[in-house]
């Protein structure tokens, strides 16, 4: 139970801090943020728009630091994060809720491939790292890790995009036309085939050199060379005695991973103009439009937190060591 | 492989120490028609401005790696001294630090630097490496620490303490030469993340892209659709040494975790 109210507390700690940087942050600049925000529109502004955008902001000047920050907390509970500037007079709530589906369906099935895809590979590769493939496999797993994604993602589009012209350029379906039914569900997965392979590519490399180490910290044990003593048969030995053990910080690491899910996209969906989260807070950096920038950060660290919750809660329940 | 790291880093510093060598063309400098396709005069072509691209990877590779570098100092510089003050005293500070490291290795640093640069005026590199490194250092304190735990029961400490050193003496001067293999490999490890931040952050046109680096070099192929107008060129050239100078601290990083730590060498 200590274990379980630790975790939860920190949960709560570190949820605060997200919410307190968001809180500071347009604080912490210098100046009248409300002021500065619209003297991009020109150069004559309103003063009734200043006092509009300060309430918009939760900066208004007769109010003291302590109660922005308790109406701040108020409205970020009740899932009020005000109106986006950019899709003015659009509720901040309203684009996340039409923007976090596509994510999670792109995001969601390229981690789950790309974790079974690298899993499998890492045995491999831990299984055989003497020979050739091993070394192959941990190269090409080293060089994945290396690639900026978005760039990787931007030669698939030169490619398979604009060269050869088999996937769409961008969007999560065809505009064209109106599509209901099946033709819609075909198109939406016709349009997210290219930003997937992109994902998958790479975080493979991430997952093979995780599992990679495991196998091979597995492989130093005694039961192995027991096994192998016996005589057992080397595939036998591979997944039924070392896969199954090194699998687990894997899987561990698989669910925390799910977390990230919301902001694993981020440069892949803007440079596949893919309308999800990321491609949401690219278009809200660039229109510097704050409300929308504050509720995806939140909503980001949110979903973070959760799955580690969640992860804590299942290990706590398989591993009673960490109950203590 | 760590010969092979190293040797592609000494290749870039070299283009970084002899780039006026190796292009006679100033990269900020208009020297051609815009747009135009690579010939033997621009071996990449010019930019919108009329910019000599070849002149700009070559250049680019500057501030890149210097930022890269600085941020990676600066990142395990952080690791290391959380980390180990966080392992040597334990109790009550280990556990403030701890949990510090624990909330940045849970929110993810690239909608952190996002959300942090976009408040932010002044977008220099300067800037870039300090909301990177102050983004991105936790996992390195995490290794740290836990390194740091099983070193200070070690005779040698307890004889220190018996003798009367100093805690900041014992940390700094005799526990701190036992854990350079793990400080290494944080370090170049963390070169190769802010390489990768650096670009990431630069293509959102969230740094100086009035300064050359090969990710503001992408944000500028990105804003003139290079690759609608078939410049794939421009694209292929700075995300090539991206990936080619991460992969080389990626396998120096590698190695010294390979060599350091037995069970993972070959047998």
């Amino acid at each position: 139970m200590k274990y379980i109210a630790n975790r939860l507390v920190f949960f709560v700690i570190t949820l605060f801090f997200a919410l307190t940087l968001n809180f500071i942050l347009p604080r912490l600049m210098p100046g009248d943020p409300a002021e500065r925000i619209l003297s991009q529109f020109g150069p004559n502004v309103d003063e009734r728009a200043v006092e509009a955008m300060r309430i918009a902001l939760g900066v208004e000047k007769d109010k003291n630091l302590f109660s922005q920050y308790v109406d701040y907390l108020k409205n970020t509970f009740t899932g009020n994060f005000g109106v986006s500037y950019l899709y003015y007079p659009v509720q901040v709530k309203d684009v996340l809720a039409t923007s976090i589906p596509w994510t999670i369906g792109l995001v969601g099935i390229s981690t789950v491939l790309s974790f079974l895809l690298g899993t499998f590979l890492g045995i491999y590769g831990g299984w055989s790292r003497d020979k050739p493939a091993g070394s192959v496999l941990l190269i090409s797993s080293l060089l994945l890790r290396s690639i900026p994604y978005f760039w990787l993602g931007m030669l698939f589009l030169y490619i398979f995009g604009y060269r050869l012209g088999w996937f769409p350029i961008s969007n999560a379906y065809s505009t064209k036309e109106t599509l209901t039914g099946l033709k819609l569900v075909l198109s939406v997965i016709y349009h997210a085939i290219l930003p997937s392979i992109t994902l998958i590519i790479a975080s493979l490399g991430g997952w093979i050199l995780t599992m990679r180490n495991n196998m091979i910290s597995i492989l130093a044990e005694d039961y192995i060379t027991l096994a192998e003593a016996k005589g057992l048969d080397k595939k036998h030995i591979m997944i039924h005695y070392a896969a199954r053990n090194a699998i687990l910080p894997s899987i561990t690491a698989f669910g925390i991973s799910l977390g990230f899910v919301v902001s694993g996209a981020l440069l892949t969906e803007v440079v596949y103009s893919y309308p999800g989260v990321g491609y949401q807070l690219y278009r809200a950096v660039i229109s510097q439009d704050f409300p929308l920038i504050q509720a995806i950060f939140f909503f980001i660290s949110l979903s973070v937190l959760i799955a580690n919750l969640l992860m804590d809660f299942i290990y706590a329940f398989l591993d009673p060591r960490v109950r203590g | 492989m760590w010969k092979f790291g190293l040797g592609i880093i000494i290749f870039f510093i070299f283009i970084v120490i002899f780039a006026p060598l190796l292009t006679k063309y100033d990269p900020n400098r208009t020297v051609a028609i815009p747009y135009q396709s690579p010939s033997t005069e621009h071996w990449l072509g010019t930019d919108r401005m009329g910019r000599d691209i070849f002149s700009q990877v070559i250049y680019g590779s500057r501030l890149s790696l210097w930022i890269g570098v600085s941020t990676g100092l600066l990142m395990t510089v952080i690791a290391t001294v959380v980390g180990m003050i966080s392992g040597y005293y334990g109790g009550i500070t280990d556990r403030i630090l701890s949990t510090i490291t624990d909330i940045f290795l849970v929110i993810p640093g690239l909608p952190l630097m996002i959300v942090i640069s976009s408040y932010m005026k002044v977008r220099g590199p300067l800037m870039v490496i300090l909301v990177i490194a102050f983004t991105s250092w936790s996992s390195g304190a995490r290794m740290i620490r836990s390194q740091m735990l099983s070193l200070k029961n070690r005779e040698f400490v307890m004889a220190s303490k018996v003798a009367g050193e100093s805690d900041l003496y014992i940390i700094f001067v005799e526990l701190l030469p036992n854990m350079l293999s793990l400080i290494f490999s944080i370090f170049f490890s963390s070169v190769l993340y802010a390489i990768i931040g650096e670009a990431s952050l630069s293509f959102l046109g969230l740094s100086d892209v009035s300064k050359v680096t090969w990710g503001t070099m992408l944000y500028w192929a990105q804003s003139a659709n290079a690759l609608l107008n078939g410049m794939w060129y421009w694209v292929l050239a700075p995300g090539l040494c991206i990936a080619l100078l991460g992969t080389a601290f990626a396998l120096v990083s590698f190695s010294i975790d390979e060599i350091t730590n037995p069970r993972l060498r070959a047998r």
